[in-house]
């Protein structure tokens, strides 16, 4: 517990100090000392719940079990290389006239009060903190969407706020509709929206209401998660935003909302049932699966299209934990994380790309590998392991779910195959001409860090050939929790 | 249960969830940008009575926290500082045409049904004397978003969202006599910080697209253009 | 037998002091003004310099011309006599149906448009049209707002609605209070108040009920006019024993009846004081607005009927 709680406040800390000197030279080092400080904590926590089991705080706020604690320390561990990729970044921008000193301070604090609403997001035991921290999320990044001021920016940043606010509104009434039912079973007024309390007592709660209440929370938190319908702010908020949030948003905001949705199937499957809860899901994943792949030929912004991917992605999560079952909730898991590090790969090395060719539009992006070789062998390589590539760990984790899809449901694996290759056909159709070409007149050469790239991709390779015992068993302990039985 | 078996607070607080669902469609209505704001103000009154009525038929006195909170946030603060952003802004005078109005209410109507609805499972398993309200709290909650789909201008969307966020109080004090206070002030203080990025966003806005009108923010498309 | 006799009398009652319920609110709206103004016994001399004047008939005219007089003024005094007033005991109360009673409105409104519309002048096909128009709005409003009461009650019959309403303890229904607004709002209409028509002006922009009938004369015009006042009156007979029905008698007992019909009097006179207030302070409508006027009407009577489903039936 102690540890969660050096995690929260060094963030919280984080979030006091930058909004006063967020604008030095050095407030990017400053800011990434104070990850690697939250990181440090998250992994001592990883430590303690991996060797004595699920913790609970004193007051019952704070749970910790297998399931949220590889999502910390993901979390912890993207928003802390994120940081390193970001000083570099933003001094160009900085430089470039786009950003001020008030700017800066805004862009750090609130990147520390994204991290740290995420922190709480997971970390929480209470339902409807849950909510308040992922709409807080959404506040914190909801200016950085527009930090650049310009008409597009604000365009995104309106819609970001406008769809999220509204979505995540039915999450709250769902959340509402659970603390009803909850109150019918629950001894004491308040440990009603706890998750312990609940979970002990789903499968005595009301069906009919929780049924309802699952279909405002998956409206809700599926906006959050991007599922179609409801994709459109995504989109927009990751193109237009500075690039080092696209990445925080891609890999973490997105899993967090997803990781919301699993937690309440987890409560609402026992006292439904039956397999609705799942069925939703898996349907709207699909739909986004599909839809996003398509989509993504149509891109012409370089960064909207990888947020299509990610859309494309969370649909295939959101598939394999409506699907259930052991083996699909395992490769879920695994997606999560090896999508998360890909994901946050190329959202940096798009950020030098688009430095580099000082544009986001893909037709003007051309040539990267000999301009700027590390940039265009870290896009090359990243793409290869988004669209599931062999060796990396994408490929591992999609073999896993397919599997598990054959079984269960052999029919869906030929929508699942076929958005696999639009999705292939289209990521690489876009990149190729980016990374090969003729470079045109005027590309500079940048001063790109490229270590978080390096490092992200080769944690994400060695998923893909081996994946440790101790992560295996980890994420074997979270699909236990999930659907009951594990896979090892 | 038949209305005349109630008690006259328990009438009471029926009919002033009754009103409130009144308010929001008069706020559906209003065209002028003050007296909508003004609506909305009358909505959280509204909201803040209710809220202390229920308050005292449940015996719950930690409902009163959150109704004065009500009160302090959606009647005094909120309005007052959509007021103050609409006289710097200088558009008190604007007036929005809805198209199609008549076609708007009754589609409204058909949200109240729907809801009604939706909340039936609700109400058969609750035994509190408010559970018929349940279904009115979810219908302010889809006509605030309604209200935000049928406005063009920015400031009129805000005070539709906000009227989402009454509806879903509205639901928690009626269905659950309100949530822990914890959530209470976790949701107080998000749509604290959300009124204020509202303001700094209507000034962004205004900067750089030239007007608050929602029409104009078009240029975030598929394809290129 | 007797009872008979008092629906009679009741009738009586009724169409008799409509011309002094129009006198009262114009004193009111005069005084108002500051201005001398009429007695408020000024509509009964109208009337009876009106009896005396010749009837001018258009060569065009047909038999309907002639006829929509009588027939108007017949069935709005039937309407008068399903009332229930004073008593909700009167043999004629079984007819007192709230969709006998709107069908009644609806008759008298036809033949006053068809006969609006019979000379072929154009202020007269002009009335009709806009006559037709804000009926066809208000009368959806109006049954959708008489369906829900029927709900409340139980029952279609007005005569039971009101002994419903005045033996209830006091009750705060929201379906009622929306109904009841809702009804107003459509009264205000159906009878050619402020701010949908201007019974007091000839301006040909606005005039709507003053259109229809400006062909007729002598005892035809007494006919007409006299029917308008009565159902002046008994729209507000209607809101005041709906909304306050206490005072109206549930017997036949003459004493009650008696009593019934001074509190009644006292009722509307106090109805027709708010009314000259409302016209007094607020302007007429153009007419185009009247559409969004009785859609506010129509989205009252539909959330009454809601709210009665919703909040008040399980």
């Amino acid at each position: 517990m102690t540890a969660l709680a050096c995690a929260l406040l060094s963030s919280a800390f984080g979030v006091l100090l930058m909004s006063v000197i967020g604008h030095w030279r050095s407030a990017s080092r400053i800011n990434l000392g104070i990850n690697v400080v939250t990181f440090g904590a998250a992994l001592f926590l990883a430590v303690g719940v991996f060797e004595h089991g699920p913790i609970l705080s004193d007051n019952k706020l704070f749970y910790v079990d297998a399931f949220n604690v590889y999502l910390i320390l993901l979390n912890a561990f993207v928003g802390m290389t994120t940081s390193i990729f970001s000083g570099p970044y933003m001094a160009h921008e900085r430089e470039l006239g786009r950003v001020g000193n008030k700017r800066m301070r805004l862009y750090h604090s609130m990147f520390q009060c994204f991290l740290l609403t995420m922190l709480i997001a997971l970390s929480t035991n209470n339902l409807g903190i849950l909510w308040v921290a992922i709409e807080a999320a959404t506040l914190a990044t909801v200016l950085l969407v527009s930090l650049y001021r310009t008409h597009e920016s604000i365009e995104a940043g309106w819609k970001y706020f406008i769809i999220c606010g509204v979505g995540i509104s039915q999450a709250l009434f769902g959340t509402i509709l659970v603390y009803f039912a909850a109150a019918k079973t629950v001894p004491g007024h308040g440990d009603g929206l706890l998750w312990t309390v609940l979970q002990a007592n789903a499968a005595h709660m009301d069906a009919g209401v929780l049924a309802l209440a699952f279909v405002f929370l998956l409206v809700g938190y599926g906006t959050k998660v991007g599922l179609v319908p409801l994709h459109n702010w995504l989109p927009d908020a990751h193109s237009e935003g500075p690039t080092p949030m696209s990445a925080i948003l891609s890999g973490l905001l997105l899993n967090v909302a997803l990781y919301a949705l699993v937690r309440l199937k987890m409560l609402v499957d026992p006292a439904l049932g039956n397999h609705l809860a799942g069925s939703l899901m898996m349907g709207f994943a699909l739909l986004s699966f599909v839809v996003a792949g398509i989509l993504l030929h149509r891109q012409y912004d370089v960064k909207r299209m990888f947020s299509y991917s990610s859309i494309e992605h969370m649909g295939l999560m959101t598939f394999a934990f409506g699907m259930g079952g052991p083996l699909a909730t395992f490769g879920g898991l695994l997606h999560m994380i090896v999508h998360s590090l890909t994901k946050s790969a190329i959202f940096v090395t798009v950020g030098h790309a688009s430095h580099v060719a000082g544009t986001q539009v893909i037709g003007k992006i051309r040539g990267l590998i000999r301009s700027n070789p590390p940039v265009g062998w870290g896009l090359l390589i990243g793409t290869c392991a988004i669209a599931g590539f062999p060796p990396f760990g994408v490929f591992t984790s999609e073999f896993l779910l397919f599997t598990a899809t054959i079984k269960a449901y052999p029919w869906f694996v030929l929508p699942l195959l076929m958005g696999l290759a639009v999705a292939f056909a289209g990521l690489f159709r876009n990149v190729q001409p980016m990374v090969f070409g003729e470079p045109p007149e005027g590309q500079h050469k940048v001063d790109a860090n490229m270590w978080p790239v390096v490092i992200h991709l080769a944690l994400v390779l060695l998923l893909g050939i081996s994946i440790p015992t101790f992560l295996a068993q980890w994420l074997n302990q979270a699909t236990i929790m999930i659907v009951g039985q594990g896979v090892l | 249960m038949l209305i005349t078996a109630l008690s006259l607070p328990e009438q009471v607080a029926l009919t002033l969830s009754a009103l409130i669902l009144l308010s929001s469609f008069l706020m559906l209505a209003q065209t002028r940008i003050d007296s909508l704001i003004n609506t909305f103000a009358l909505q959280g009154v509204l909201l803040f009575f209710a809220t202390v009525i229920i308050a005292f038929i449940s015996g719950k006195y930690d409902l009163l926290i959150s109704a004065f909170l009500t009160l302090a946030l959606k009647v005094i603060f909120i309005p007052g500082q959509l007021r103050r952003l609409v006289v710097r802004l200088d558009i008190r005078r604007e007036i929005e045409v809805i198209g199609k109005p008549s076609l708007i209410m009754l589609f409204a109507g058909g949200l109240v049904l729907f809801s009604y609805y939706v909340a039936l499972p609700i109400r058969e398993l609750s035994l509190l004397t408010t559970r018929n309200t349940i279904a009115i709290s979810l219908a302010v909650v889809l006509i605030g978003m309604l209200i935000i789909i049928s406005r063009r201008k920015a400031v009129a969307q805000v005070v539709g969202f906000m009227s989402m966020e009454n509806g879903l109080f509205f639901a928690a004090v009626v269905s659950t006599f309100g949530m822990p206070m914890v959530v209470e002030l976790g949701i107080a203080f998000d749509v604290l910080v959300a009124v204020f990025l509202f303001g700094v966003f209507f000034f962004q806005i205004r900067t750089e697209i030239g007007s608050l009108d929602t029409d104009r923010m078009n240029r975030l498309t598929e394809v290129e253009k | 037998m007797t009872g008979w006799i008092l629906a009679l009398v009741q009738t009586l009652f009724v169409v008799l002091f409509a011309p002094f319920l129009v006198g009262w609110v114009k004193w009111v709206k005069c005084k108002l003004q500051n201005r001398q103004g009429p007695a408020p016994w000024q509509p009964y001399r109208d009337l009876l310099r009106l009896s005396r004047k010749q009837v001018v008939l258009a060569n065009t005219a047909s038999p309907i011309f002639r006829a929509a007089p009588y027939v108007v003024f017949g069935v709005t005094v039937l309407a008068a006599s399903v009332l229930p007033t004073i008593s909700t005991q009167l043999p004629t109360s079984s007819l007192a149906d709230v969709i006998v009673l709107v069908g009644f409105f609806a008759l008298a409104r036809f033949f006053l448009a068809l006969a609006g519309m019979d000379v072929g002048t154009a202020f007269g096909g002009m009335g009709s049209s806009r006559e037709v128009t804000i009926s066809s709005l208000a009368e959806p409003a109006m049954l959708m707002t008489f369906f829900t009461l029927s709900m409340y009650v139980s029952s279609t019959n007005l005569s039971s609605a009101v002994a419903f309403l005045s033996a209830a303890h006091f009750t705060l229904a929201p379906s009622l209070i929306f109904s009841f607004m809702a009804l107003i709002l459509v009264a205000v209409a159906e009878t050619g108040r402020i701010p949908i028509d201007n019974p007091a002006t000839h301006l040909e922009l606005t005039m709507i009920h003053e259109a229809m009938i400006l062909e007729y004369s002598g005892r035809h015009l007494l006919l007409i006019e006299w029917a308008s006042m009565l159902k002046l009156t008994l729209y507000s007979i209607l809101i005041v024993n709906l909304i306050v029905p206490w005072g109206v008698s549930l017997t036949l007992d003459p004493h009650d009846m008696a009593f019934a019909a001074l509190t009644v009097l006292g009722k509307v006179m106090v109805l027709g004081l708010l009314l000259a207030i409302a016209e007094t302070v607020q302007a007429k409508m153009r007419l185009f607005r009247a559409p969004q006027y009785l859609g506010v009407a129509f989205i009252l009577a539909l959330l009454g009927m809601m709210s009665h489903i919703i909040l008040e039936v399980q």
